[in-house]
């Protein structure tokens, strides 16, 4: 009887001790928001009639103050119910072993209902202009981000200038049709040559450097290119780019307004309607992103892709293997860099017009989030990131500013919270007798 | 000649802000072995900062100018600090031991953030600010060319190696430097032997806060005018200067920052001003290719 009181009160006094300890990190935080947000929340500079001045703004500090304070205490309560709970259950096992067979199935039901849906989309009664719009932008990143993914995801190389092969495709075609009078479907395998040409060019000198060097070196050539293309005035048009690329025509048939035997409208004998060049562009780039996938697909079957996958995992291992650490790194670099020509050329053709802005780093930064949070060699997971990325960021669109706000705090989160990504199961594209996903949490990393 | 040396000039005040910064990105790749790629928007915070404290300053009425930088210096260096602790605590220190990725993702993720948060909470436009030290000294005079050191570069060179003097004793002299030194040898040794290994990381973030912070301020009063994208740029160049001078060695971040420094101005002046950063990207690039270890950095062995 004393014993159970003792061990009762034992109880209680260390609930009352972490409830302390809990309030004392919520109080703590909250003076450290004060003094981060003293300057910059508190305080807002102004215009005034000389120079500038600054006006108090104790609502917004205040406001944010309380919101540290009572995210602190709900976070803090939240992990120590968490810690007692798992104090009581019994020991997770060291190896999660995801159960054989089920992860997959439920991957392939996933995706062949996510291709269904993108199939029929267009014809979904509800779905207009501005839907097919935003479905073809979406795609737009699942490529770029299914590009990425084999550099990324695949070979381990963390590219940060992914956005220069993007632009590179886009400039190349844009350049081709003006000076050349190259047409979208002559053009579209040249652009991704000249990607890839790119990707070697700029991957060939890098390819000794560990990861986030190469990272940096990737960024700065990314922003090379984005410079020499802002001032290139004479050849790319500056900082107003280029305008009046040629759109793309079915299979040879421009769309038109005016109708006529020449036209898609006249040929197959519908009534011409401006909603035909959106829904042929939509089913473009699905195409054009399923080819990223099924190459990547296949490649991973492929030795290359084995190569890809030993290398991200263990430089070191793969090279005392006896692969050639620089060509199968360049030709990572040159595959992925094709798919972003591609991607680009899609994007000259359907905007008509580009400039240097579309191709900045956030842009590149938005690219890796997607592939990140996607988890980083998951076709799946990158496509679904994408939807997510880009669904949200529409959602959103009226506010700017706070929209990347929010994404640049959400990409700390996600790197806290599951530095895997999403789909966080690394399957093994060839295995001995047994097909088993690790929970990628286990997976060693190699240095690379 | 003249117009050389003016430049010589002109390059050494902005090699020595290059080099406050670069010592932050130094001082983390060495202990840490991360790219802090939030610390240019650290020093953007401290410009910003610095700036707010001047108007503050202004409404109080002070208007001796020594008192006013000191204050402001403090003041900068204070709330900036503060802000590269919240960085390290809130988006690095939970990422030690993840893979080696992770931090530097999770790092540009907290340059997105502080970028917009400063742009929205203190607007987009350019903020200007009056020139607190006018006039200068004439070097050399022939002719209709005037080779001219005005305060302001006096100033920010002399604050420049005061703030380095100072904590380069810091980090030879102190019990904190011999723990961040032991820590860039061995984290883990260092920890068996009682050394608070994540307080003298966050110690290094705080310190290469306040000195981006005094760059902040210094870049305030040498431009006058300063928005919420100064990081990038300028980040990325005390990157660059960083690795030149050989990442992890302290005087090699101040040599390679000078050397940035002059190699822009030189370029600007001779070449292309358009195409100046692209000068300090080459640079990184040729550096990290044919130099890895850079001009004072020792050569890694990988072991395995």
């Amino acid at each position: 009887m004393m014993r159970h009181e003792a061990a009762v009160g034992a109880r209680a006094a260390t609930r009352t001790g972490q409830a302390g300890h809990i309030l004392r990190d919520a109080v703590l935080a909250a003076l450290v928001a004060l003094g981060l947000g003293a300057p910059l929340l508190g305080l807002q500079t102004v215009p005034a009639e000389r120079g500038l001045t600054v006006i108090p703004r104790p609502g917004l500090l205040f406001g944010a103050i309380a919101c540290v304070f009572v995210g602190r205490l709900a976070l803090g309560a939240f992990m120590a119910r968490r810690a007692g709970r798992a104090a009581l259950a019994t020991p997770a096992p060291r190896f999660r072993l995801v159960p054989p067979g089920f992860a997959p199935t439920l991957g392939k039901a996933a995706g062949l209902a996510l291709l269904l849906f993108a199939l029929a989309l267009p014809f979904i009664p509800g779905a207009g202009r501005y839907e097919i719009d935003l479905a073809t932008l979406v795609l737009t990143y699942v490529m770029l981000g299914w590009g990425l993914n084999i550099v990324v995801g695949l070979a381990g190389l963390l590219d940060l200038g992914y956005v220069a092969f993007y632009a590179v495709g886009a400039y190349g075609y844009a350049l081709m049709a003006k000076y050349f009078d190259i047409g979208f479907w002559a053009a579209l395998p040249l652009t991704g040559l000249l990607a890839a040409a790119w990707g070697i060019i700029l991957g060939f000198p890098v390819l000794r450097l560990r990861g986030d060097y190469l990272a940096i070196v990737t960024l700065a050539f990314g922003e090379i290119i984005r410079v020499v293309l802002l001032n290139w005035v004479s050849l790319t048009g500056g900082p107003n780019g280029l305008s009046g690329i040629p759109r793309p025509t079915f299979f040879g048939l421009p769309f038109s307004m005016a109708g006529g035997p020449g036209t898609f409208a006249g040929f197959f004998g519908l009534e011409p309607s401006p909603l035909h060049r959106v829904i042929f562009l939509y089913y473009l780039i699905l195409a054009l992103a399923l080819l990223t996938n099924l190459v990547t697909i296949r490649l991973r079957q492929h030795p290359i892709g084995r190569a890809w996958e030993a290398l991200r995992e263990d430089e070191i291992a793969a090279r005392s293997l006896g692969l050639s650490v620089v060509a199968v790194k360049l030709t990572a670099f040159a595959t992925g860099a094709m798919f972003g020509g591609f991607a680009g050329a899609f994007f000259a053709t359907r905007q008509g017009f580009i400039s240097p802005e579309s191709f900045t780093f956030i842009e590149s930064a938005l690219i890796l989030a997607i592939v990140v949070l996607g988890g980083m060699g998951s076709q799946l997971g990158v496509a679904t990131a994408a939807i997510v990325m880009i669904g949200g960021f529409e959602l959103f669109r009226d506010l700017e500013e706070f929209r990347m706000l929010v994404f640049g705090l959400a990409m700390v989160a996600i790197m806290v919270w599951r530095p895997r990504g999403l789909v966080a199961t690394r399957e093994p594209s060839v295995a001995l007798k047994e097909r088993r996903g690790v929970a990628a949490a286990h997976v060693g990393e190699g240095r690379g | 000649m003249d117009y050389a040396l003016q430049q010589l000039v002109n390059g050494l005040t902005l090699g020595m802000i290059y080099g406050l910064i670069a010592i932050g990105y130094t001082m983390v790749y060495g202990i840490i072995g991360m790219i802090n790629f939030a610390h240019g928007d650290i020093f953007m915070v401290g410009a910003f900062v610095s700036l707010i404290g001047f108007l503050l300053l202004g409404l109080a009425g002070i208007s001796f100018v020594p008192l006013a930088l000191v204050l402001v210096l403090v003041f900068a260096m204070g709330f900036t600090a503060l802000w590269g602790y919240t960085v390290e605590r809130i988006a690095y220190r939970p990422l030690r031991g993840s893979f080696r990725l992770a931090p530097l993702i999770s790092a540009i993720g907290m340059s997105i953030f502080l970028q917009n948060f400063v742009q929205v909470t203190q607007g987009a436009r350019v903020k200007p600010m009056e020139p607190l030290v006018t006039g200068g000294l004439v070097l050399r005079s022939t002719g209709s060319i005037e080779v001219t050191i005005s305060w302001m570069q006096i100033l920010i060179i002399v604050t420049t190696l005061v703030m380095l003097t100072v904590f380069t004793l810091l980090i030879a002299r102190t019990s904190l430097g011999r723990a961040m030194r032991a820590c860039e040898q061995d984290r883990r040794m260092a920890a068996l032997l009682g050394i608070d290994t994540d307080r003298t990381i966050s110690l290094t973030f705080v310190i290469g806060a306040a000195l981006a912070a005094v760059a902040g301020l210094m870049y305030l009063l040498y431009y006058g005018v300063i928005d919420f994208y100064i990081g990038f740029i300028a980040g990325i160049k005390a990157f660059t200067a960083a690795v030149l001078g050989g990442i992890g060695s302290l005087p090699g971040a101040v040599l390679g920052a000078l050397l940035i420094g002059l190699i822009e101005t030189f370029w600007s002046a001779y070449l292309s001003v358009q195409y100046k950063d692209v000068a300090a990207f080459s640079i990184l690039a040729i550096t990290l290719i044919f130099l890895p270890s850079g001009l004072l950095g020792r050569n890694e062995v990988e072991k395995v």
